[in-house]
């Protein structure tokens, strides 16, 4: 059981002794909350009592007359939102001064009860600020999870971020203090082994940017009719030097044109994903096929690779923030760790859904469904 | 010096820091075996008995460190173990060694971070080797 605070400030005994004994004993208790609530009546004959009350005491509903013999009831509104305090307030008011209550509606109070009140009016009015409080409360517990889920986030690409500075570090000082000897060719290979690292940091960096602006930009989105297939050939040649370094042929299967409402930058990060990764996962000579397709009202990408395939366990994490499944076939392997997750949440944006399959040693198929609402908005 | 070379098993999936603490732990006259995960660790142990272990905390699993560390102790119960890693200073985590609460579940000898200086971490490998062999 938990007890909310409600204030009475009215000038009328009659009014503050009634709202005492309407809510007495009642309790509002819905399946899904975790407690029921019940009630504590406070009251106030003044605003200026009023305002000591909620100060001292923090009520979490003010039950507020306007017409007061010393400051009026919105000033006391005025006060409790000047102040950011979080409680709802509710002005007790006559028929006769609607425009007022409407004022203060839009002055921060949340609701109005006209005087005079039935008891049921009152409680159910009283019911429907609980359920209120009940999801504001709720709402703050899911910010702190957000938060934590955050400080998770940056321990881990701290952790990423220096663990190449450690090797490079480690290298600089092999170097410095000529440990290897005097010949400058023992060098080369932590020299190779450095550069490899700032290499992937660089990336690292890149993808936290795409997913920085995934997370936060949605404000710079340029949302136009796009020719996908445009977007996939682009992406296709953009990582041309790398399928040809690793000797695996990218086919692009796509019906000419296909328009869709999308914005180009977005899609162009979610191919590059998806057909590196088929690419980097792939065996010497292996295959990767793209096909993109119109399905009723939605665009089906599919990127399908003949590569080193996962186990269930593993695809079950492949959609996490710095998730690398690391095994004997992987661990030559660089990547941030980063790139399906952008993946995911990009696709999300777009009311999407991403899909894996995938046969340990034979291959992984992904399937990107995006709705295609036409025409762009 | 040492009549017979000292051998240090040393875990980790970071392939740079193995070449590193390989190259300083031999630089010290040490004998220096490596293994890049958890399972070919394991597998090397089966064969080998190393005088002492350095051990990555997250390797293919998250806690591989404290797997591998139950089962050198459960297989080798003198030989030392040392857990390195990066995680704790970031993470905020800190386990205490020597809480007798930790130390029921947490079968390491030292924990040390990661990026500690050369000399220092000789001298904690020297540290637990002498007190091994009283």
């Amino acid at each position: 059981m938990s007890t909310l605070k409600i204030l009475v400030v009215d000038d009328e005994p009659g009014i503050r002794s009634g709202v005492g004994r309407i809510l007495r004993g009642f309790r509002v208790d819905y399946p899904f909350m975790e407690e029921a609530y019940d009630f504590e009546v406070f009251e106030a004959s003044t605003g200026e009592a009023g305002i000591e009350i909620i100060d001292n005491n923090r009520p979490d509903i003010v039950l507020l007359d306007n017409k007061l013999p010393g400051i009026q009831g919105v000033e006391v509104l005025e006060y409790v939102r000047k102040k950011n305090y979080n409680i709802i307030v509710v002005m007790i008011t006559s028929y006769a001064s609607l425009e007022l209550a409407v004022k203060a509606t839009s002055d921060g109070a949340y609701d109005f009860i006209p005087k005079p009140f039935t008891p049921q009016e009152l409680r159910s009015s009283i019911e429907n600020i609980t359920k209120k409080v009940f999801l504001r409360t709720m709402a703050n517990k899911l910010q702190v999870t957000g938060k934590q889920i955050r400080f998770q986030f940056l321990s881990v690409l701290s952790h990423e971020l220096k663990a190449p500075l450690n090797a490079i570090d480690g290298y600089l000082k092999i170097a410095r203090e000529h440990q290897l000897g005097d010949k400058i060719e023992e060098y080369d290979a932590i020299l190779d082994r450095s550069l490899e690292r700032i290499k992937g940091m660089r990336t690292l960096i890149l993808d936290l940017l795409d997913l920085t602006k995934v997370e936060s930009g949605k404000a710079k989105r340029d949302i136009t009719q796009v020719d996908i297939c445009q977007v996939v050939k682009t992406a296709i040649d953009t990582m041309q030097p790398y399928s040809i370094q690793r000797d695996v042929k990218v086919n692009l299967h796509c019906p000419g044109s296909l328009i869709m409402c999308a914005d180009a930058d977005e899609l162009e990060i979610i191919f590059n994903n998806l057909i590196s990764n088929a690419i980097k996962y792939n065996k010497d000579s292996g295959v990767v096929d793209c096909y993109i397709a119109e399905e009723e009202k939605n665009i089906l990408i599919t990127v399908q690779d003949t590569g080193i395939g996962m186990t269930e366990p593993e695809m079950g994490k492949l959609f996490q923030d710095f998730v690398r499944i690391k095994n004997e076939k992987t661990k030559n392997i660089a990547g941030s760790g980063l790139g399906l997750s952008i993946v995911k949440k990009l696709t999300e944006n777009y009311g999407g859904v991403i899909k894996v399959s995938s046969v340990p040693d034979q291959g992984s198929t992904f399937v990107v469904t995006l709705p295609n609402a036409k025409p762009c908005t | 010096m040492r009549t017979t070379k000292t051998t240090i098993l040393v875990v980790d999936d970071d392939m740079d820091y193995l070449f590193q603490v390989k190259l300083k732990l031999e630089q010290s006259g040490y004998r220096v075996v490596t293994a890049d995960s958890q399972k070919e660790a394991e597998t090397l142990l089966e064969k080998t008995k190393p005088d002492l272990a350095i051990l990555d905390l997250m390797m293919e699993n998250e806690d591989s460190g404290f797997i591998l560390s139950y089962k050198i102790k459960k297989r080798y119960p003198d030989v030392p173990v040392i857990i390195a890693t990066a995680v704790a200073a970031e993470t905020g985590i800190t386990f205490d060694i020597n809480d007798e609460n930790n130390r029921k579940w947490i079968k390491a000898d030292q924990f040390l971070e990661k990026g500690i200086r050369s000399d220092l971490l000789i001298s904690e490998i020297e540290r637990l080797l002498s007190e091994k062999n009283v």
